[in-house]
């Protein structure tokens, strides 16, 4: 299939997101021998420099540069990106909170397939693309099948494909013009940062991180314990800052703060990869899980299967006795 | 105002180990325990304090089979006033685009100004939220934790961004917005309130009721497709400590010692 692929390319203070070129990798991976192109959307100077960061990578880039674009609102560019795009084309995006605001209804208003958070490639016979998924929070896999002789919108998660180095002198389309006379029924207000907690968890060498494995709110004394003891900070994962059992600021993970510790104890954490995009730097990571499939295990160093609640005031006691 | 929440019938993955079935075809599915969707259950719980203040009636609908009617049973003994079925074999291997648009079938037998989906579900595809609204051609956000009924028809939405950030807009009604976990704090539900709404009728709709051609949505309408689940093959993975758990702690201290993890 000779399928036209286009990458919407994330920047960030001038300079383009490392999503961009994993996009492209992917691309030149899901539709062997495809000539990308960077889609670049925004207001001022930035459009223009990442325009050409990108151009040394991808053989064509569309620049996209109105006062209106100034921030990726979703409800914009999917009018934006019916407008500009061909029949039948292929849209990559990256899995972020963008790609989940734009791609479900860009594929509806493409008329093309959408199959979201791609994290491998299974070959394309003809017009269908196979495709690797994970379902149940990452404790199965799927092969997934499109039919894309319509076009397709794909999310695809980050890190799944390896950027390489390519090499090209592309083009640059200006595409302002197309942005003219959009609107939406969404205006963006403004965005406000994280609410900065008590604590740093960023800064903190050892963290003691605890998920919904945990069971009941009362069982944190167990972790707070064994923290203290090991002279470490506590971090958590989603569930119980959603529960309201512990702050924002120590959640770890794509929703929340991005950590680099030396050791990091995984307690009761299955291991989405919304969690483990938040732990970064390749600490020893000790994960204990009552659950020998959470993909938790896939990644730690060392693991137990057990019960938290058995282990922990052992382990405590003893590094209380050193 | 008038919302609807669509709710999802899912295994509870906190509760169950999730394994294949030999040669793929589906999860095993004996011995799972079944709840609502842990983000749609948020979703119920917003729409209802929304009119709590404001005003208005909660719909809950579902799309499933039989089993479907104890979640939106559930869901309604939170505070929803109606429910919805959606039952008919022709919805079967439907994808996204195929959910959406039996949705939206949905949507237009009734006057709802405001349709709520959970963020994601047990696929992790978080699609029908914003595809439906593409359908309607209504105005879509996602993965929202903040909603304010400004007046008018607009509400003023936070979304959840990367690193903990709130992106906040303004948004016209009617609109749908996917909402994420933690915008509140869902109400528990005890037995006497489930007794409470135990025999009120919830009506039924299959695909003939919602002006459906079976052809353009379940497995013949879908374009993409479930071919088999499987577990990839374990890397290396993690290094596997046994022992009672004095044993294990004492091999855990030296560990935390040899790589700087005890101060």
């Amino acid at each position: 299939m000779d399928a036209k692929v286009f990458v919407y390319a994330v920047h960030k203070d001038g300079q383009a997101d490392d999503s961009a070129l994993e996009l492209l990798a992917a691309a030149g991976t899901l539709f062997p021998g495809c000539a990308p192109t960077a889609l670049v959307t925004g207001a001022g100077s930035a459009v223009a420099a990442v325009a050409k960061e990108l151009a040394a990578a991808f053989p064509e880039v569309w620049s996209f540069d109105a006062a209106s674009l100034a921030y990726p609102n979703a409800e914009l560019l999917r009018p934006l990106l019916v407008k500009a795009l061909p029949a039948g084309a292929v849209v990559l995006l990256p899995h972020t909170t963008l790609g989940m605001d734009l791609g479900p209804g860009l594929s509806v208003k493409l008329g093309a397939a959408y199959v979201p958070d791609v994290v491998a490639a299974d070959g394309l016979e003809g017009a269908t693309l196979k495709v690797v998924r994970q379902e149940y929070a990452g404790q199965v896999s799927a092969h997934v099948t499109a039919d894309v002789s319509g076009g397709a919108v794909l999310t695809v998660r980050g890190g799944a494909f390896r950027p390489g180095t390519p090499a090209a002198s592309g083009r640059i389309v200006d595409q302002s013009a197309l942005a003219e006379g959009l609107t939406a029924r969404r205006k963006f207000v403004e965005v406000i940062a994280a609410e900065a907690g008590d604590i740093d968890i960023t800064r903190e060498d050892v963290l003691v991180s605890v998920g919904r494995g945990i069971g009941e709110q009362e069982n944190l004394e167990l972790v707070h314990d064994l923290a203290k003891a090991m002279g470490a900070a506590v971090s958590c994962s989603r569930p119980l800052v959603d529960a309201k059992w512990l702050e924002k600021a120590r959640q770890v993970g794509t929703s929340g703060q991005t950590v680099k510790p030396k050791v990091y104890l995984a307690l009761g954490i299955s291991g989405s990869f919304q969690h483990l995009g938040g732990l970064k730097g390749n600490p020893f990571l000790v994960a204990i899980n009552k659950n020998p499939k959470a993909p938790i295990f896939q990644v730690a160093t060392v693991g137990i299967v057990g019960d938290l609640l058995e282990l922990l005031p052992v382990l405590t006691e003893k590094i209380r006795k050193g | 105002m008038e919302i609807l929440v669509c709710v999802k019938r899912v295994p509870d993955s906190a509760e169950n180990e999730i394994s294949v079935e030999a040669g793929g075809a589906d999860i095993r599915r004996d011995d799972l325990t079944y709840s609502v969707n842990e983000w749609d259950n948020y979703a119920v719980e917003e729409a209802i304090q929304i009119v709590e203040r404001e005003g208005g009636n909660v719909t809950v609908v579902s799309l499933g089979d039989g089993e479907t009617e104890e979640v939106v049973r559930r869901e309604m003994a939170m505070g929803a006033n109606q429910g919805l079925l959606l039952v008919d074999p022709a919805f079967e291997g439907s994808d996204g685009a195929g959910v959406a648009s039996i949705l939206k079938a949905a949507v237009q037998k009734g006057a709802y100004d405001l349709v709520l989906t959970g963020a994601l579900a047990d696929d992790g595809a978080a699609q029908v939220g914003g595809m439906l609204a593409a359908m309607l051609d209504w105005p879509y956000a996602s993965v929202v934790n903040r909603v304010e009924v400004k007046g008018g028809n607009t509400l003023l939405i936070g979304r959840e961004i990367e690193g903990g950030a709130q992106e906040v807009s303004e948004i016209q009604t009617p609109c749908v917005l996917s909402i994420q976990t933690g915008i509140n704090e869902p109400r528990y539900v005890g037995i006497r309130g489930i007794r409470k709404v135990a025999s009120v009728e919830i009506p039924v709709l299959t695909a003939a009721g919602l002006g459906l051609d079976p052809a353009a949505i379940g497995a013949a309408g879908a374009r993409v497709k479930r071919v088999d689940y499987f577990v990839p093959p374990a890397g290396a993975g993690a290094d596997m400590l046994t022992g009672s758990n004095e044993e294990l702690a004492s091999q855990l201290v030296e560990l935390l010692k040899a790589k700087g993890g005890l101060k």
